[in-house]
């Protein structure tokens, strides 16, 4: 007596089941949000936005140039001077509130078109980045008339206009650590974001509007590289805050030396996860997951150096390779993928060269089987195991969803590995035990460091880094200082 | 022919090789399995894939030989109306009731499963549990649910639990046995896991969650605790052993979250009822509603399906 067989023992695959796109509505083109208006730019350019999952054109960005850039600031200036100074903070925070609930209420639209503009997982864009993003103007709304608490016996004032300039991995997220703790603390905003993606910023340009912010208070700049420039060189901005790669940053701290200008840089890493081998391994293998796949490893504080202490490793890594095997990679609106598209060919192409870098240095590549979609920008998830220290894939920021693996003897040898770096912006530690968490933490020089679990945020928890990672902290009581001139 | 990785280990040692578990870590992945989304075909074989992994379960101090006749005819025939539909798995009965499912089923390819050693508290000698499994077996049980000794499995008495299991399995003959672990009574994951290792080296052909009579029973952090015991097994070893969440999971989705887990743990291998199944009264009913709803994309009232 044999119980019957379903059809079902040989495999049971997925149906597709695509986010709907109908509810979303998009511009044929963008302007640029000058002082509360729809402005064109004066250049008359534009460029194109596309779809990375598939090529396919989305909309015309407006290219600012200097002229604009100057047009933005004189409004911010005039609204910062004529308005935005004069309010209290609790009149502030109503405007901020508003602002978080509008983006409440159009989080589905936001997190569709977040995902079809840079091509990270619906999944991502609907629980992590929308949700955070209106978080964060929850939580510094909610500091605007407590001011005088965050900084006891000090005087706060505002800096002024802030030009701030946005990367393309986190974009409305990114947005929204920049604006939130700017106009809690009383400053107007030019904000720039990254060519790529766009689009959730002018959408938030539009929920700005909507929510009646007092016009010029936040201005909407879109562009590239030269528009970022214009930005950081003009001599009426007061603070710049950055997020982006670490030789742009380099290149505006030279260009606002000698300057008034406050600045705050948050940069690249190449962060550390340690696993000892008293750590809860399966959920460790998880959290090596989460920290180099999450938004196709795009994250500044990505956990791309793995290191395993040498009597788990061969475990560690065989556990690795079944789980990376699992993961669904392909259409980001796709409600099932797990990694979706590599948000530009140029970052493709960065990650390619290095993937052949790691193969021609030796090291050992494990790449699973997917079928990667045939349009659009894929990388399947990638680990490089058999290197060391000296390897160049160890040693620089690759972006992508590429983890090195080492492995380590020693505490002290792991915590002189995992500094070992020009970077420090974050570090996972794996470990049992309470004692060695604390110890690690006090030696780690990074600017965050998790414990049994990776790539976390709060909007109450300061995040930035060390070294080449930049400086200046983003989030919390922390993330308000950056924005204020204390006496 | 012994391999090195078959050489008998002791209790303890396996009890030593259990890993650290992390429950807010497990919490997360588990949640992972739960925003899967199954739609349009994959959710039509899924349905139909958990229908015929029932265990259709009566165990109740009530239960008498006109009860188990009306559930083994409804195991048969699930939903007559609907064409193409798996039978259960199993039916799942006390000793007493096995000959009565015997007879009732025969002609049929479901499996006999009978509770026995006890069962749910276990609280009695050796002898009787032997006696009682032999007894269910004789009267034509296939397969085997024991109940470990939780008691001593708390105050430590690890050799006792093994000894245990490695008896009744030697008493089911050709039965193949399934060991309940009573998570809800283990309380913590870490206990949960030491418990499946100690009964898979004991000889458990499935892994049990629970007796159903006690809260928490099949929670998706246990199942996946215990999922991975099994998972690290075939990997060290090459053999399959079965999985068996009880009690609780009463709707079609819940089960199909169940399924993705096994899905991406173990894979395609153990989506068949030889090798996972589902310990469940009422869950079949939801499937059934849930089919009918895809087909022809009404809900019907529970009134339409059948309540043996």
């Amino acid at each position: 007596m044999k119980s019957k067989k379903t059809e079902s023992s040989t495999s049971w695959l997925y149906s597709p089941s695509p986010e709907s796109t109908a509810h979303i509505s998009l511009r044929e083109s963008y302007d640029l949000y000058i002082n509360g208006k729809w402005e064109k730019p004066i250049s008359g350019k534009y460029f194109d936005s596309i779809n990375p999952a598939n090529e396919k054109h989305l909309a015309k960005i407006a290219h600012a140039d200097q002229a604009d850039i100057d047009k933005a600031v004189k409004a911010a200036r005039k609204a910062y001077d004529t308005a935005w100074s004069k309010l209290s903070g609790s009149e502030r925070a109503k405007y901020i509130y508003r602002i978080a609930r509008i983006m409440q209420e159009r989080a589905r639209e936001l997190a569709v078109i977040e995902s079809l503009d840079g091509g990270k997982p619906i999944r991502e864009s609907r629980d992590i980045d929308i949700p955070l993003a209106c978080n964060h103007f929850f939580y510094y709304a909610g500091w605007a008339d407590k001011l005088e608490y965050a900084f006891p016996t000090r005087k706060v004032e505002a800096l002024g206009v802030a030009g701030q300039i946005i990367p393309w991995n986190f974009p409305l997220l990114m947005a929204a650590w920049k604006i939130a703790p700017a106009l809690a603390t009383g400053n107007t905003v030019v904000l720039k974001p990254a060519e790529t993606t766009s689009l959730t910023a002018l959408k938030l340009a539009e929920i700005i509007h909507d929510a009646g912010l007092p016009p010029g208070v936040v201005n909407i700049v879109t562009g590239f590289g030269d528009t970022g420039a214009a930005i950081v060189n003009h001599p009426d901005i007061n603070k710049i805050a950055f997020t982006g790669s670490t030789n742009v940053g380099k290149i505006i701290q030279k260009a606002i030396a000698g300057t008034s200008k406050k600045a705050t840089l948050e940069l690249g890493g190449k962060s550390a996860n340690i696993i000892f081998d008293d750590a809860p391994i399966d959920q460790a293998v998880e959290g090596i997951v989460n920290g180099i796949f999450f938004n196709q490893g795009h994250v500044c504080c990505a956990g791309s150096r793995l290191y395993v202490q040498e009597s788990v490793a061969e475990k560690v890594i065989q556990k690795l390779k079944d789980r990376i095997q699992t993961l669904y990679v392909g259409d980001p609106l796709d409600k099932n993928t797990d990694i979706g598209a590599i948000n530009s060919k140029e970052q493709l192409q960065t990650i390619d060269k290095y993937i052949k870098i790691g193969i021609k240095e030796g090291a050992e590549i494990y790449q699973p089987a997917c079928n990667l979609p045939k349009k659009g920008f894929y990388c399947p998830p990638t680990l490089f195991t058999n290197v060391a220290q000296s390897n160049l894939i160890v040693q620089e920021e690759i972006f992508g969803p590429v983890l090195t693996v080492q492995t380590f003897r020693t505490v002290d040898e792991v915590i002189q590995k995992a500094n070992n770096t020009p970077f420090g912006l974050a570090a996972g530690v794996w470990t049992d035990k309470g004692s060695r968490i604390f110890n690690l933490t006090t030696k780690l020089r990074a600017g965050v460091v998790w414990a049994n679990t990776y790539n976390k945020f709060d909007p109450s928890s300061p995040f930035g880094g060390y070294k080449e990672s930049g400086f200046g902290r983003e989030g919390g009581v922390h993330g308000l200082s950056a924005y204020v001139k204390l006496s | 022919m012994r391999t090195d990785k078959e050489k008998p280990v002791s209790p303890s040692e396996i009890i030593a090789k259990s890993p650290q578990i992390d429950k807010v870590g497990v919490e997360e992945r588990v949640a992972r399995f739960q925003t899967r989304s199954i739609k349009n075909e994959s959710k039509m074989q899924g349905l139909k894939m958990a229908l015929s992994m029932i265990d259709l379960t009566t165990l109740e101090g009530k239960d008498t030989p006109g009860k188990v006749m009306q559930m083994c005819y409804k195991a048969a025939h699930l939903h007559d109306q609907f064409p193409d539909l798996p039978t259960v798995a199993a039916v799942c009965v006390y000793p007493s009731m096995v000959k009565i499912a015997h007879e009732a089923l025969i002609g049929s390819n479901i499996q006999i499963a009978s509770v026995a050693t006890a069962f749910p508290s276990g609280q009695s000698t050796l002898e009787i549990k032997l006696n009682d499994t032999k007894f269910a077996v004789d009267q034509g049980a296939t397969e085997i649910d024991m109940v470990i000794s939780r008691g001593k499995f708390l105050s430590g008495e690890y050799n006792f639990v093994f000894d245990e299991i490695c008896a009744v399995k030697e008493a089911c003959g050709k039965a193949r046995l399934k060991v309940i672990l009573e998570t809800g009574e283990l309380v913590t994951l870490e206990n949960v896991r030491k418990a499946s290792d100690l009964a898979i080296h004991a000889g458990a052909d499935f892994i049990k969650t629970s007796t159903g009579k006690i809260q928490p029973a099949a929670t998706m952090q246990i199942t996946y605790v215990m999922l991975m015991a099994i998972k690290d097994h075939f990997n060290a070893t090459g053999k399959m052993v079965g999985m068996k969440p009880a009690g609780g999971i009463s709707t079609a989705k819940l089960a199909l979250h169940n399924l993705v887990m096994v899905n991406e743990i173990l894979g395609p291998k153990w989506l068949d009822n030889q090798w996972f199944r589902f310990g469940a009264s009422s869950l079949a009913n939801d499937i059934l509603m849930q089919i009918l709803k895809t087909d022809t994309g009404l809900y019907q009232s529970a009134d339409y399906f059948t309540i043996d």
